[in-house]
């Protein structure tokens, strides 16, 4: 099986957002790799082991976006790809899944991993977007993949409200993990170490044939971020909890209306 | 192209989710502003009879992609009715729920067409010009992203309980056009659901959840909070330490690695509010937290709190809550 996985380097969910002058300020932001692309990392690594075959990372980003690819090709993945321009800032899932179809012209697949989402910008969409520019099918919110003998096709379940769906699609195939598929191992010191052999091949707009316009970056053009509207402070209900919980009851009854 | 909103409207089994009643409030104040029209599409097998429920939600002509090819979901297969329906009825917006199935089928859709697609919003405002101003949460809502989509149609996919689903109109004739499928060829299908443990409320479509964490101790002490859940009709949440823990399942998981809820009103118990969680649910319209720590932060977006032991104060809010059942 030659497995591609699709790696976003995000914030780590720790990060303050300090929202400044409509923009979400970049200083003081530790990056991480996305958390959902580490369940899809440990998915490819577990099918490697049982099937053979070679993982193959890649991300589109800057330049300490190569830093995501290092963790995880400590992890024990076989190569990372760094596909970067200054063209492909700010594209937009769009344009990143017309770099990351370009790239994949480039590598072979029989299977494709990405995360839902990126915790960043909450857009999960770009795995689906580039299943359809390659023409594959595509099953998201992954929580188990069993693969055919032949490895022609794979009976996959995915999350929905109060249950899992069972999906059978032929293989190559697009997959997005979600919280559930596995636990992500951590990295081992001879995995670090051999990172530092690895190289990791740069590939730009003119490697892959792209013309940089064409990337769809305004589609969905950002116009302002603000920070979410403060909670008021709330108030903490005084008394022994025979007291406090049926005041409780009254407020949310006669105040909040809630019920 | 025209000023209309098309619905894409979400069923499960022949029934409409809700959700769907919510789009079609969105969509209205739109085509208001606009002078267009609202219109749904649904796709399934035996599907037809939602059109009327449709119109009478406000939808001016309803699409029905009604096969029995469609019985089975299939995003590429859908994507691809879709796609085509968008094409032949130039619609100025595409709406559609923001839930697992909206999640899975709005990019399909948008890459099919082209189409910007702004996804798991919060708000939509017709401006003049014929843009929409969307309102989306992003980092798990601790940033608020206003964006414009600059292609046509403009799609987005909006957060259940964001809207107040669309009032029924008796009497609402529908007007139906079938949509035919032309060579429906689709790769990845659903064949099969495994329903979770029960009568299941998933915690994304609740409107009141009731949610534990660490506090909790282990997974027997839940008893409490599902006997408060099935009072109050309410769905069970966790925090990630109690999912971990392995107290609960994954579903159930709320915040930034788990799901993003706007519940009317979320009730936290032994639940510190650690950053991930309140990215989770700090939207709920209303916050009551139980804690026995009063320095916890989860009391910082709380409307209302209780310090103390929750196994003391839940049974009693519980047994307060039955009295006013009772009493109504
Ligand atoms: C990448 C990443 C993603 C994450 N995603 C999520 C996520 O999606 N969701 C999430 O929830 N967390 C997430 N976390 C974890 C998060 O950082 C916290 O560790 C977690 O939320 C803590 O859960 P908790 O509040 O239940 O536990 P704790 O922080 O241990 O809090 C337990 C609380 O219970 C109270 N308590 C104990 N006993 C009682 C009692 N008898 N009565 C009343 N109160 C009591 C204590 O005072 C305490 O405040 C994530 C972390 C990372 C790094
Ligand atoms: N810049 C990128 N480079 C590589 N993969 C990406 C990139 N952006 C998104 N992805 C993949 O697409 C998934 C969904 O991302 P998003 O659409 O940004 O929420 C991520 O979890 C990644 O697997």
């Amino acid at each position: 099986m030659n497995i591609v996985v699709c790696l976003k380097q995000v914030p780590d969910t720790a990060s303050k957002i300090v929202v400044k002058d409509g923009r979400v300020l970049e200083e003081g932001l530790t990056w991480v790799v996305n958390p959902y692309d580490e369940y899809a990392v440990e998915e490819a690594l577990r099918i490697k082991e049982k099937l053979g075959g070679k993982v193959t990372l890649v991300t589109v980003g800057p330049e300490r976006a190569k830093q995501a690819l290092k963790d995880a090709l400590a992890l024990g993945a076989d190569e990372g790809i760094h596909v970067t321009d200054p063209a492909f800032e700010g594209v937009g899932p769009y344009g990143v899944a017309t770099i990351l179809a370009a790239a994949l012209q480039k590598i072979p697949y029989d299977m494709i991993w990405a995360g839902w989402k990126g915790v960043d910008l909450d857009q999960g969409q770009t795995a689906i977007i580039l299943a359809e520019k390659l023409g594959l099918p595509h099953v998201s919110f992954v929580t188990k993949i069993d693969i055919a003998p032949d490895g022609k096709s794979a009976t996959v379940q995915r999350e929905v409200e109060g249950g899992k769906e069972v999906v059978q699609t032929q293989l190559p195939a697009v997959f997005t993990a979600q919280k559930g598929l596995n636990e992500p191992r951590y990295a081992s010191l001879k995995g670090i170490m051999a990172v530092k052999k690895k190289v990791i091949p740069e590939w730009k707009a003119a490697d892959l044939g792209l013309n940089p316009d064409g990337l769809g970056s305004r589609k969905v053009e950002l116009v302002e971020v603000v920070p979410p509207p403060e909670r008021a402070a709330g108030r903490v209900i005084p008394g022994a909890p025979e007291e406090a919980a049926k005041e409780l009851v009254r407020l949310l009854h006669e105040e909040a209306k809630v019920f | 192209m025209s000023n209309n909103v098309l619905v894409i409207a979400e069923q499960r089994g022949g029934t409409l989710k809700k959700v769907t009643f919510e789009l079609l409030t969105a969509a209205q104040q739109v085509a208001g502003k606009w002078g267009g029209q609202v219109d749904a599409v649904v796709l399934g097998a035996g599907v037809r009879a939602l059109a009327e429920l449709l119109a009478q939600a406000g939808a001016a002509k309803v699409y029905v992609a009604d096969d029995p090819a469609l019985a089975r979901y299939s995003p590429d297969g859908y994507a691809g009715v879709l796609a085509n329906l968008v094409r032949r009825v130039e619609p100025a917006v595409v709406l559609v729920s923001a839930t697992f199935w909206g999640k899975d089928l709005a990019p399909r859709v948008a890459a099919k067409v082209k189409a910007g697609l702004a996804s798991d919003a919060t708000g939509i405002e017709g401006q003049d010009g014929g843009r929409l101003l969307v309102t989306r949460p992003i980092y798990a809502g601790k940033a608020i992203a206003k964006v414009r989509i600059n292609t046509t149609p403009q799609m987005v996919s909006l957060r259940p309980n964001s809207y107040p689903p669309a009032a029924l109109e008796a009497g609402r004739a529908a007007n139906v056009e079938a949509v035919v499928l032309d060579g429906y060829q689709p790769q990845a299908v659903v064949t099969d659901f495994v329903k979770a443990g029960g009568e299941k409320l998933d915690v994304a479509e609740a409107n009141i959840i009731v949610s534990g964490g660490r506090g909790m101790g282990g997974s027997e002490q839940y008893a409490i909070l599902e006997e408060l859940a099935s009072v109050l009709g309410a769905a069970v949440g966790a925090s990630r330490a109690a999912v971990d823990a392995g107290w609960r399942p994954h579903s159930d998981q709320v915040g930034q690695t788990g799901k993003t809820v706007s519940p009317n009103l979320y009730i936290a118990c032994g639940i510190s509010g650690a950053i991930q969680h309140l990215a989770g649910m700090k939207t709920s319209k209303v916050i009551v937290a139980i804690n026995k720590d009063p320095d916890a932060p989860i009391f910082k977006v709380a409307d209302y709190g209780i310090v103390g032991d929750l196994f003391k104060v839940v049974p009693l809010f519980t047994e307060e809550v039955k009295k006013l059942k009772a009493a109504e």
